[in-house]
């Protein structure tokens, strides 16, 4: 068990492009930390740096207190789940998970020992003889956890280990690797495209674009201050609305359809400031005429039985403005070219800088 | 499709036939003429049925050969091709695996520069270069050698490039798995990349095989010593020694001998065989 | 060209793997060409010393290309390689289709279609010589019934068909092979959606099933000629020896003859370079096919 820090970490391919920027990430032993992003952010480029498969342009890794930059992916003393599970085809079950401690050189009954301890753990005993191919999605994800957990490694670092699965395994399995990672307490790296998967596992969250970390935190901590207008959008289904407008001092805020709109419990930024006003879908509630902050002109409307989804945009507009989407509960019974009166719940409201996208 | 063509088919049957009759035919009246007495071809037109004296012309040429044309017993040439198509196919095998290995799992200086010549090896077969590389040979001293027979042999660029291929096509996670596991490259090599690739070795072993086992101008051009004869060259001595007609009833059985090796390699290993045919020459 | 996304680092591995294919190519590859080349540029010496060899730039070439026997030897050459190709082309090509119509029958045909890629050339020349005997052969016994004479010993026609049936009944089976899988390549609605048009079966063939396979077609072409040019030479030395008067003395043959049998190297290298320039050209369109069809 062990530390991970990650300091200034850059990446530059030999063609020039900048795949990782300087990201520094603290993690702490046993804690599970997310890199989430967009594909092509690099989030996978700094999962294979620490897994010493790609050379470190600039900036320093340690892994439990030792700089590892220059040492072999099995110097590392890390184990690695990957997207499509890697298992080598022509070994069966028992020797895929072997295969590392043998090359380790192992005692053979050491050997046998971890590799039917972690086949109890994964309920693999039935299949340590069968080939990869005889094995359903979810059995051969469950041995590539396995082959990572007979190593007793320092780390676990996983990339994308659930997208090959159909989503009710995925969401089954999702489950599973946490509550191994719990009691296991081994430090661990994972990298998810899916937000919900980097909500629902992480202790650390990571939000990374175009190579760089916009934000870590904890992932309520990121859903409830989000500290950059992607980090916003990212984070949370269906994503938070963002609309442009301008400070208008004591008004609130000037909204770029026409209205104005003047939260709750809101520090106002200096008058005239250009800004993105940012909303959850599930932080507006529909009110009595008199109490709304906006008025919604509804476009479509989606049930989805627990919730109704109404898309539309600010009424009276041009136009031009930005759409917006409301939750609203299951019952509400609204239609197409409803006027909506709503009210921004308290303390709900986001406000970002137009020109950083930084939150103020 | 639903069509009446019941003529056709009957047409195609009929083709087909006909086909295998013409790709028959020579291999049958070589069997035929080997199971004849010597008598049976002074008499004029060569019989279309088997004859009596196949054993007694099977052992003359296993055994004896004809010492007075200077064809030493086929038992001897036999092995001697043997030797030279296992030699050939084991070492073109394993350069080219090697040589596959090092293109696709490593960055280094001139690595296209050794691909090139590697290239260069199609565009110059043995025909077309005989009394230079004659030359190399015989200032190497290596006329009459088992090393002679097989070792110009063994650069195969197509060989090469089919495994380069098929290490493309091999996950890219795999090797990453084995780093992460701990295995150097050679231990990779020996591990993963071996057992997947024996598929595509067994179907070049079938065709390299044949291709040794063929050779014709090489075994010709550095062996004079008979001990070191193989079989399809030994052939030519017997059918060209001495200036009367050949003693056809032993050709043929040598003959027959002489193809059996490739044609059993061929018939049993046909899936194999048509893999590596279609696929090297792609 | 491609390598893996991650490579394995080494300073010296790479160089070893790749020595032992590298050093053989040099030694018996790349060097004896570059012999030839430059023994092509000298008038040889003799052999007792006396007079060393000469530098005569391109005067073998010239001779080369002055001699009849060597133009008569191209001429040959092209007819041999015709005939072959074609014959052997056009019947694999009628057998394939034909094995494409079967079902149940079809792998049996293919297992009896396929073997004669395991014989020799030189075996193959040996068995149809053997047929074509003109006393105890069965096919001139057969001709002469039909009143012709056949001797290949004698006439120079009846030798070159001997040779080109050869020559062709062994590569029967490499074209079938290859225009097999490239019929059943040809997806199946094709030829349906013809039917629905109301195409005969003669009409589908030369209309939709040709063509599709014309890519096939072409790289057999160069494939059959490569061989009729180079693989040959057994055929022709375990029967014909390049007779009667040179008639089947095609330029493989020569460069052998030439070189080991009539001591000449200066003609023999300057022959080699004309026939590595004709392989060359061969693989550059075979190649440049190839990354034609990886277009597509």
């Amino acid at each position: 068990m062990a530390t991970v820090k990650l300091d200034g970490v850059r990446k530059v391919y030999a063609g020039g492009v900048e795949a990782v920027k300087g990201v520094s990430i603290d993690i702490a032993d046993g804690q599970l930390c997310v890199l989430v992003g967009p594909s092509g952010c690099g989030k996978s480029t700094l999962l294979r740096m620490i897994a010493g498969l790609e050379v470190i342009t600039d900036g320093e890794i340690s892994i439990d207190g030792r700089v590892v930059n220059r040492l072999e992916p099995a110097e590392r003393d890390i184990a690695m789940v990957f997207q499509n599970y890697a298992l080598y085809p022509h070994m069966k079950v028992y020797d895929n998970m072997a295969y590392g401690l043998r090359n380790r050189g192992q005692s053979k009954e050491e050997i046998d020992k971890r590799v039917r301890e972690a086949a109890r753990i994964l309920e693999l005993d039935e299949l340590l003889q069968r080939k990869p191919r005889e094995l359903s999605g979810g059995q051969r994800q469950r041995v590539a956890m396995g082959r990572a957990i007979v190593r007793h490694p320092k780390a676990f670092l996983f990339d994308e280990p659930l997208s090959n699965l159909d989503a009710k395994l995925r969401v089954h399995m999702r489950v599973e690797i946490k509550n191994l990672q719990r009691s296991l307490g081994v430090t661990s790296v994972y990298v998810t495209h899916d937000q919900v998967e980097a909500m629902t596992l992480a202790d650390k969250l990571v939000v990374m674009n175009g190579g760089v970390a916009e934000q870590i935190d904890t992932p309520i901590k990121i859903y409830e201050k989000p500290a950059t207008t992607f980090v916003a959008s990212f984070i949370g289904s269906p994503a938070m609305n963002l609309l442009r407008g301008a400070s208008a001092g004591p008004k609130g805020i000037a909204l770029a359809g026409g209205q104005a709109v003047k939260p709750r419990d809101f520090q106002m930024p200096e008058t005239g400031r250009e800004v993105f006003l940012g909303v959850r879908p599930e932080h507006l509630t529909l009110v009595n005429g008199g109490n709304s902050d906006l008025e919604l002109s509804v476009i479509a409307v989606e049930s989805l039985g627990a919730d109704t989804m109404a898309h539309g945009v600010l009424a009276g507009s041009n136009g031009r403005a930005d759409k917006i989407i409301v939750r609203l509960p299951g019952a509400a019974s609204i239609k197409e070219g409803d006027v909506l009166p709503l009210a921004i719940n308290p303390g709900m409201a986001h406000v970002f800088d137009a020109e950083t996208s930084k939150r103020i | 499709m639903v069509e009446n063509n019941r003529w056709g088919n009957f047409f195609a049957h009929l083709v087909l036939i006909a086909g295998v009759a013409i790709v028959l035919f020579p291999v049958y009246v070589a069997f035929i003429a080997s199971t004849h007495p010597p008598g049976t071809f002074v008499r004029g037109v060569m019989p279309l049925l088997p004859g009596t004296n196949a054993w007694d012309n099977y052992m003359t040429v296993i055994t004896e050969g004809r010492s007075r044309a200077g064809t030493p017993p086929i038992a001897g040439m036999m092995w001697n091709s043997f030797i030279m198509a296992m030699a050939i196919t084991i070492g073109k095998l394993s350069i080219s695996l090697l040589s596959a290995f090092a293109i696709v799992y490593f960055r280094f200086p001139f690595r296209m520069f050794f691909f090139w010549i590697i290239f260069l090896t199609l565009m110059l077969p043995v025909e077309v270069r005989i009394v230079p590389t004659f030359e190399v040979v015989a200032n190497l001293g290596m006329l009459n050698s088992f090393a002679g027979l097989s070792i110009p042999l063994i650069a195969s660029a197509t060989a090469t490039f089919l495994f380069r291929q098929f290490f493309m096509t091999v996950p890219e996670e795999l090797m990453e798995a084995a780093r992460v596991d701990g295995a150097g490259p050679m231990k990779f090599f020996k591990d993963i990349l071996l057992p997947l690739s024996i598929t595509n070795i067994a179907a070049l072993f079938v065709i390299m095989f044949i291709y040794g086992w063929n050779q014709y101008l090489w075994p010709l051009l550095i062996t004079t010593d008979p001990s070191y004869y193989t079989i399809v060259m030994g052939l030519q001595r017997m059918v060209t020694g001495g200036d009367s007609e050949p003693l056809w009833h032993l050709v043929m059985a040598t003959v027959v001998l002489a193809a059996m090796p490739p044609v059993l390699v061929i018939l049993f290993m046909q899936r194999l065989f048509v893999k590596g045919l279609t696929e090297t020459e792609k | 060209m491609q390598t893996k996304r991650t490579t394995f680092s080494s300073p010296w591995l790479p160089y070893a793997l790749l020595a032992p294919q590298v050093i053989i190519t040099l030694i018996f590859f790349i060097w004896p060409s570059w012999q030839a080349l430059v023994q092509s540029l000298y008038r040889q010496g003799d052999a007792f010393g006396i007079r060393p060899p000469t530098f005569v730039w391109f005067q073998n070439f010239q001779t080369l290309f002055a001699d009849p026997l060597y133009l008569n030897s191209l001429q040959v050459t092209f007819v041999f390689s015709v005939g072959t190709t074609l014959l052997s082309m056009g019947l694999a090509l009628l057998f394939a289709v034909m094995v494409n119509r079967m079902i149940r029958s079809r792998n049996s045909y293919t297992t009896f279609l396929v073997w004669p890629y395991a014989i020799a050339p030189a075996i193959a020349g040996v068995l149809w010589w053997f047929i074509f005997n003109p006393t105890l052969g069965i096919l001139p016994y057969v001709l002469d019934m039909f009143g012709y004479n056949w001797n290949h010993r004698r006439n120079g026609n009846d030798a070159m068909i001997m040779i080109i049936i050869a020559a062709a009944w062994k590569q029967i089976s490499y074209n079938f092979l290859f225009f097999l899988a490239g019929l059943q390549s040809i997806p199946n609605s094709l030829i349906e959606a013809a039917a629905i048009d109301g195409a005969s079966r003669m009409k589908r063939f030369w209309t939709i099933v040709f063509p599709l396979l014309s890519p096939i077609t072409f790289f057999l072409l160069v494939v059959n000629v490569v061989y009729a040019m180079f693989d040959t030479f057994g055929v022709i030395h375990a029967t014909t020896e390049g007779g009667p008067a040179q008639a089947t003395n095609i330029l493989v043959y020569k460069v052998y003859r030439d070189g080991f049998v009539n001591l000449n190297i200066g003609s023999s290298a300057a022959q080699s370079v004309v026939l590595m320039t004709i392989v060359v050209v061969l693989t550059v369109i075979q190649f440049r096919y190839i990354e034609r069809r990886v277009n597509y």
